[in-house]
């Protein structure tokens, strides 16, 4: 299934919005850089410029790899890790 | 058009916003116990709050001609105490014949610990032992997608389970894929900063197609608004989709999911020959 509007149409209707939310986020950037203080080694810092990374990159599903980004691993062998049972 | 809230925590609601969602075509909501805000020291606090969930909030939704149906658990939050958590899952036979109760949730995980997934797994054992329909909670922000995982994980080693019986809940766009190739119903959940928003709620619909989908409010106690199903229609009609499309999301899917609940009793509002309000509707 896929949307029924075109590309041109959607950039039409989308622009400012897009346009307004990837100012947001350069003015927030700004005021990290204006205060006082560094997050230079905060981990979170770093997420959210791999983040741009991969908005700026020409590749699909975005959303799913910034959601990715931002979670903790999964880890197959958690039921070992945390001794839990399961129903059969 | 018609819709269903599936997911809405209306205890934490006033009836305005009853009011307000009946004017926006809500017919129908289904209310998961949750976590309060805070935690509660007994048994007998949940019994207190079954007791609203099964009987209370039926009558202040009829009020605005709207069905309410719940889900009965203790929620993952409270799920890290597991002696009390064993006390309530021993209290929720007593309310599963009530009208309206349509299965056990939303149960789930929260920060995915060895406590929470023994209590999820005991309430699926306690709802396949009395066939009840599953509502499932999954964790916010970086929990969710490691807890997604786990969750479908038990549920997968379940043979026991009927799939088509439970929804996983808050889904996006890295979790949906899982939930709906595992066949599970898949909720997405409009919230104004975590979870999914209108906007790309529809995208998932856009990727994925309307089978097994829903979208719910879950409108709550905190920043929420229980009217963002009407805005995801509104971003369904903006992009040129078919009313069929969007009443097989907001409505046939919710009514076909539900149905599958022997607590279930809804009477299409289409069906309805003369206005059914209670005649002492505000009655106190």
């Amino acid at each position: 299934m896929s949307t029924p509007h075109t590309a041109a149409e959607i950039l039409e209707r989308e622009f400012l919005v897009v346009r307004a939310k990837l100012l947001e986020t350069a003015a927030a950037f700004d005021r990290l850089d204006r205060a006082e203080g560094s997050v230079a080694n905060d981990p979170r810092r770093q997420e959210l410029r791999q983040a741009l990374d991969v908005l700026a990159a020409d590749a699909p599903n975005r959303a799913e790899k910034l959601q990715l980004l931002f979670s903790l691993p999964y880890e197959p062998n958690w039921r070992k890790q945390l001794n839990v049972a399961t129903n059969k | 058009m018609y819709y269903i809230d599936p997911h809405i925590h209306m205890v934490s609601r006033t009836t305005d916003d009853y009011e307000s969602l009946a004017k926006m075509g809500c017919v129908a909501v289904s209310e998961p116990a949750f976590w309060a805000g805070f935690d509660r020291g007994s048994a007998d606090g949940f019994r207190d709050y079954f007791r609203q969930l099964t009987e209370f909030e039926q009558r202040r939704s009829g009020w605005y001609g709207i069905s309410h149906f719940t889900w009965l658990c203790i929620n993952a939050k409270e799920a890290e105490n597991v002696r009390l958590s064993r006390e309530v899952i021993a209290m929720i036979p007593e309310f599963l014949d009530k009208p309206g109760v349509l299965g056990i949730g939303e149960i789930g995980l929260n920060k995915n610990t060895k406590n929470e997934a023994i209590i999820f797994l005991e309430h699926v054992d306690l709802a396949v032992r009395t066939g009840e329909q599953i509502l499932i909670h999954t964790p916010h922000l970086e929990d969710k997608y490691p807890g997604t995982r786990m969750i479908l994980d038990m549920l997968t080693d379940d043979s026991r389970l009927d799939r088509g019986r439970v929804l996983v809940d808050h889904v996006e766009e890295h979790t949906i894929r899982h939930v709906l190739e595992d066949g599970f119903w898949a909720g997405m959940t409009l919230y104004p900063v975590s979870k999914c928003t209108p906007e790309r709620a529809v995208d998932m619909v856009e990727m994925y197609g309307p089978e097994r989908l829903l979208v719910n409010s879950a409108g709550d106690w905190g920043p929420s608004k229980p009217s963002a199903v009407p805005d995801f229609i509104l971003e369904l009609r903006k992009r040129g989709h078919s009313e069929s499309l969007i009443r097989r999301v907001v409505y046939e899917n919710p009514l076909t999911f539900f149905s599958q609940s022997r607590g279930f009793n809804f009477t299409p509002p289409d069906a309805v020959v003369a206005t059914e309000f209670p005649p002492s509707s505000f009655a106190r």
